[in-house]
């Protein structure tokens, strides 16, 4: 199953899918799309008067170096662990969830409305609830958007994109309304109680049972995309829609459900977020985990593995872009601008990879199309 | 192959000739489309490109138009090389053409089309549109509204506007590809006189066809293309025997049918009554359709493309609700049923867009299950080992040339519609819903399918086959019927099949006999 | 009346980014490629406004600056789905990361102190002063003069009567045809999306050029989302779409002096202001299947 990503018509690419040139396998296609990036962003490292290659030194290799800051990596991977699965699943299965910063922030609400409000409770009690409830919240968020995809055919790039500062209106209503802290008066949430608090993983770190969920959640979705019908089914819905409709699969209940789950598992971000890392809810909660999924999602070719392997790296960036602040004076907003830069790299070169390796294929194609009258059907 | 001395001399054009192509070759992949292929036409002629589907004509004119780029040869326009690097090249040169698909702006006006991509000032000049629409109009009789939407208008009428488009840039030789592909006959005499208009204005056009009869009607002179290659060049008034067979290089040795047609007893498999289904412009498409097929029996739909063939399959296949009617496979009512339950009811689909009725970027291996994922299914996930064995058996047994692990996409037009053919027959479908099922393939595939179909039928299916391709219908079907505007309007035994009645009733000339 | 005055004058001044905006995206749409990258081009339009005219002290080279900057997110975007056939929505999404971060980035490099820097903002015109209360509409930017007078008319001639609107739309809806018809789809495309983007940056500028005279982080705040909503509110039609910017400028203007008045204090304002964009679902909802969206929306072209 090489080339995933090459597999997506209408999907990241354009049409058709990529033969098996190693020369463009996905792995290489993501480690020069690194070169490339790595490449651009040396202008701005230059203009802030740093050596790019002590720059990238910082960046990639030192929070590899000491234990906290390998912890912190994982810490840093954690929510974009859950948006990348979230977005994967759904792009997988030809639904466009633009969505996930406003379902992660959904399930930050669910959370820290639980956590705060379950004094006396046991653990084994509010963990379960919370993460429940967060998981409700943000497939709710996700539903209407669905529904209307599903219902009216009304497009989801744009709907779930919306709600996005919706949901940030909604944060900011309750920390400004009920929610103020009556103590300080900021617009923070009450702290949540110490029984609605992730354990951590290990002494002297801020690493949290989120990390476990994030990887369970990332390897279950492993096995049912790869392994069960359910997850033939999807991969076949997003694949084509029609060719699957025709097959007898329903699609529009795939793609609802599609879009449910993702939904579900950013919601789990939000409430990974509050459970383990702020203990509250605030409206600076999500620097944009949910469009960092997006980026997540790309450079791991949509799939589980990938989306793992691009969370670690991008926490990896992320830790090293505070360390190459320090230790460089190189603004930490770098980190975005490689994040940026990444992410057009890596779909430019899978476009690149889908018309050059696609190319005989589609010629072939259209060779047959150009000598049969068909009804105008793409 | 003695045929291929006919081919004449390449000699070198007339001082008349408008456009000239050299040596042409063009490569798709392994597939050699066109293979050093000469060709001139001259000025006040019409020149026909003969050939069967796939020969090679499409893509030889798509060249001379800038719309494919040739691997070697030379075009030269008025004496003159060119190099067609665009239509924009092909334009400048004096070339048109009128593609298949029209390449028209649907939600634009008539006047607006023609004023696209004319090079003018920066204010679009509508007026120099409409006044180009009425000068054609008085010149060649060609009579289309300016300010009309061109997707309001019929066909025939967004032809006249492709042509007008043409004419608008002065083009000097006017290529058509297939233009009576879409036409009833009456459209059919229009063109026809149009193109003579044309040509006594001086025009030289490139006529595309694969029908004999147009051919010999319309040209001045006949080349015939075979698989790729150019196999003469002749007077436009050769026999019809003589075209046909420089066209398809052999006699054509019909499928031998195994036993007579089912008796007029056998048992309605599928019975259609009153079926309404509404097209993509939400008109009725399928408008009052009734028909029956029996078991052991053929019933072949012929028509011309657009009457409501498409939908009727559809609906057939689960993939439209019809408004109204009703659709029973052996008493079961299916109509407006989801695809699951279609099939379940025991009807095998397959459609005329083999590509989109598959999932190109799966593997023959899981698209030869994706229709009964339920039936390869162990402890809640897919079996795998069951699923390669299925696509082994299914890939010996209707000699697919393909491994499981094969995308479907990149295998061959003939393998792709095998992949299809072996998913609706490895269920044993009661009842075959078949459209267009050999267009675009190799005579190889073609015969392949053909007899697979007549297995069916022997073996007791109900086969309901939607073709254009009369010479299809007469040799596969034991019974015909006419569709027109969404009705079935004529039926005859295939015996009894006269091709002047037939190509009455698909014009809608004679009401139900 | 003077409530109202002040509220419609307003609405014209918040809606003129959005108009800019709108009037972008519906050149990026028209010609087949949706421009998610236009929240970070407004944001670096801001940025790169402010900055350029705080170094130079001249608005003008500050708009200058803006307009070269949209020009250039208009070419990347237009490089990623014309020339390569990139999908659109992830690349949009990863402009508007990589340009937020980059004016992030050169904020902090350039403007290193703690002090938040300022420029002297664009004056307000006021050419009726002398009628009174009703003067205070007219009491405006030169910006919201140019968008309202000259962007918007200027903008929807073009497209609908120019012969490179005509190539623009034709590109948008059938690319095919187009290029048959000789028109260069490519060039075409990177046209339009560049001149979206510039009117894009523009409309970032004018927070920071105009508004504010100072550039602070997250200025933009969803409203390049907002242009992308109503371009589709308005079913890709110029007119109708600043009339959506309008529409959602009045609301937002509304809420904002509500907001001040006594015994309003205590309301949900964040609802009010979550409103516009419940409205535009709720518009898409309820035209649902009718939309019909430009022809070769999302799909790059490339001819065999």
């Amino acid at each position: 199953m090489s080339g995933l990503l090459g597999r997506l018509p209408g999907g990241l690419g354009t049409a058709g899918g990529a033969p098996r040139l190693t020369r463009w396998s996905t792995p290489v296609l993501v480690a020069v799309a690194v070169v490339i990036t790595f490449a651009i962003t040396s202008g701005p490292i230059l203009l802030a008067g740093a050596n790019p290659f002590a720059a990238y030194g910082e960046f990639l290799l030192v929070p590899l170096t000491s234990r906290f800051t390998i912890l912190e990596v994982l810490v840093a991977a954690t929510p974009i662990l859950f948006t990348g699965a979230a977005v994967a699943i759904a792009f997988r299965a030809g639904y466009w969830n633009i969505g996930a910063e406003g379902q992660l922030l959904l399930g930050a609400i669910a959370a820290a409305g639980i956590g705060a409000a379950a004094g006396g409770l046991p653990p084994f009690v509010v963990l379960p609830a919370m993460v429940v409830a967060g998981a409700l919240a943000g497939a709710a968020w996700a539903f209407v958007p669905a529904f209307l995809r599903v219902r009216f055919g009304i497009d989801e790039v744009v709907t779930t994109l919306l709600l996005n500062p919706v949901a940030l209106l909604v944060v900011n209503g309750l920390l400004h309304g009920p929610w103020r802290d009556p103590v300080t008066g900021f617009p923070e949430s009450p702290r949540i109680v110490a029984a609605a608090e992730f354990p951590t993983l290990l002494e002297r770190s801020r690493l949290h049972l989120g990390f476990v969920l994030a990887v369970v959640v990332v390897a279950v979705a492993w096995y049912v995309i790869a392994r069960t019908p359910t997850g033939l089914r999807l991969r076949a819905a997003g694949l084509s829609p029609h060719g699957a409709r025709f097959a007898g699969i329903d699609v529009s209940r795939t793609l609802l459900g599609a879009a449910l789950v993702s939904g579900a598992i950013a919601g789990l971000a939000g409430v990974s977020e509050v459970a383990g890392i702020q203990f509250r809810l605030t409206s600076g909660l999500s620097p944009g985990y949910g469009y960092t999924g997006i980026v997540v999602a790309t450079l791991g070719s949509l799939s589980m593995p990938g989306v793992g392997l691009a969370a670690l790296f991008l926490g990896d960036l992320a830790v090293g872009a505070s360390s190459a602040a320090r230790a460089l004076g190189i603004p930490s907003q770098l980190g975005a601008v490689v994040q940026g830069v990444l992410l057009l790299t890596t779909i430019g070169l899978i476009a690149l990879r889908r018309w050059r390796g696609g190319a005989a294929v589609r010629q072939r194609r259209d060779a047959a199309s150009a000598t049969t009258p068909t009804e105008g059907d793409r | 192959m003695t045929d291929d001395l006919r081919v004449t001399a390449a000699e070198p054009a007339g001082p008349d000739t408008v456009l000239e192509l050299r040596g042409i070759t063009k490569r798709f992949g392994d597939l050699v489309a066109n293979d050093g292929i000469d060709f001139d036409v001259g000025r006040g002629e019409i020149h026909a490109l003969l050939g069967e589907n796939g020969a090679g004509k499409t893509t030889v004119m798509r060249i001379a138009y800038g719309l494919n780029r040739a691997d070697a040869g030379e075009i030269r326009v008025e004496g003159r090389p060119v190099e067609m690097r665009s239509p924009r090249d092909a334009i400048e040169a004096g070339v048109g053409m009128v593609t298949q698909h029209f390449s028209l702006v649907r939600p634009m006006t008539v006047a607006e089309n023609l004023a696209l991509g004319r090079s003018g000032g920066f204010r679009l000049d509508l007026d120099a549109a409409r006044r180009a629409v009425a000068d054609a109009s008085a010149r060649f009789g060609i009579r289309v509204a300016a300010d009309a939407v061109v997707g309001d208008l019929s066909v025939g009428e967004q032809q006249r506007v492709e042509i007008l488009k043409a004419l608008a840039r002065d083009c000097r030789v006017l290529i058509l590809d297939e233009p009576t592909a879409v036409l009833v006959p009456q459209e059919v005499d229009a063109l026809f006189a149009t193109l003579r208009r044309l040509v006594g204005e001086g025009l030289g056009v490139v006529f595309i066809s694969h029908k004999l009869g147009e051919v010999r009607a319309i040209s001045d002179r006949v080349s015939v293309l075979r698989r790729g290659r150019m196999i003469g060049t002749v007077p436009g008034t050769t026999e019809e025997r003589e075209l046909a067979r420089m066209m398809v290089g052999r006699p054509t040795f019909g499928v031998e049918r195994a036993g007579s047609g089912a008796g007029a007893d056998a048992a309605r498999v599928l019975e259609i009554r009153d079926l309404r289904a509404l097209g993509p412009q939400g008109v009725a498409a399928v408008d009052g359709l009734s028909l029956s097929v029996a078991a052991g029996e053929v019933l072949g739909v012929a028509g011309v493309s657009g009457n409501g063939q498409t939908e009727l399959v559809d609906v057939l296949a689960g993939m439209r609700v019809p408004v109204s009617g009703s659709v029973q496979v052996d008493g079961t009512e299916i109509a407006g049923l989801p695809p699951a339950r279609v099939m379940a009811a025991g009807v095998g689909r397959i459609p005329e867009d083999r590509h989109a009725s598959l999932i190109p970027d799966l593997s023959v291996a899981y698209n030869l299950v994706l229709e009964r994922l339920a039936d390869f299914r162990v402890s809640g996930r897919l079996d795998e080992r069951a699923i390669r064995a299925h696509a082994d058996e299914l890939i010996e047994r209707f000699s697919i040339k393909a491994r499981p692990d094969d995308r479907v996409g990149s295998l061959s037009g003939g393998n792709i519609q095998k992949v299809l053919l072996a998913r609706v027959l490895a269920r044993d479908p009661r009842v075959i819903v078949v459209s267009q099922p050999t267009r675009g393939l190799d005579v190889g595939a073609t015969e392949y399918v053909r007899a697979q179909l007549l297995e069916r039928r022997a073996a007791g299916a109900a086969i309901l086959l939607v073709s254009e391709d009369l010479d299809e219908l007469l040799e596969l079907a034991d019974r015909l019927v006419v569709i027109y505007e969404g009705r079935i309007v004529g039926e005859m035994a295939v015996d009894d099949a006269d091709p002047e009645r037939l190509g009455m009733l698909m014009a809608g000339r004679e009401a139900a006999a | 009346m003077t409530f109202i005055f002040d509220l419609l004058a307003a609405t014209l001044r918040n809606a003129t980014p959005l108009v800019y905006g709108t009037v972008g995206e519906t050149y990026s749409e028209r010609s087949g490629v949706l421009n998610l990258g236009i929240e970070g081009t407004m944001y670096a339009g801001a940025f790169s406004g402010f900055a350029a005219a705080a170094l130079t002290g001249s608005p003008l080279i500050g708009l200058l600056a803006a307009l070269v900057v949209g020009l250039f997110s208009g070419a990347i975007m237009s490089f990623l789905t014309v020339t390569l056939g990139a999908n659109q929505h992830v690349s949009g999404i990863g402009l508007t990361i990589g340009l937020i971060g980059a004016s992030e980035f050169a904020n902090r490099l350039i403007f290193t102190g703690t002090d938040l820097q300022r420029i002297e903002p664009m004056p307000l015109l006021d050419p009726l002063a002398a009628i009174g209360e009703g003067g205070v509409l007219f009491q405006q930017y030169a910006l919201t003069y140019v968008a309202f007078l000259v962007v918007v008319p200027v903008a929807w001639w073009v497209l609908q009567r120019s012969s490179f609107g005509l190539e623009v739309r034709a590109v948008g809806e059938n690319p095919e045809a187009a290029d048959a018809a000789g028109v260069n789809v490519a060039r075409t495309r990177y046209l339009a999306l560049m001149i979206g983007g510039a009117l894009m940056a523009i409309g970032g500028a004018f927070f920071t050029l105009a508004v504010l005279g100072s550039f602070t982080l997250d200025i933009i705040a969803g409203r390049g989302w907002v242009c992308v909503a109503l371009v589709i509110f308005g079913r890709w039609r110029i007119f109708r779409g600043v009339l959506g910017a309008l529409i959602f400028s009045f609301v937002f203007s509304l809420q904002f002096r509500l907001r001040i008045l006594p015994g309003f204090g205590e309301l949900p304002f964040e609802l009010l202001l979550a409103l516009p964009y419940l409205v535009v679902i709720l518009a898409l909802a309820l035209s649902g299947r009718n939309v019909a969206y430009p022809g070769a929306y999302l799909k790059p072209y490339r001819r065999a």
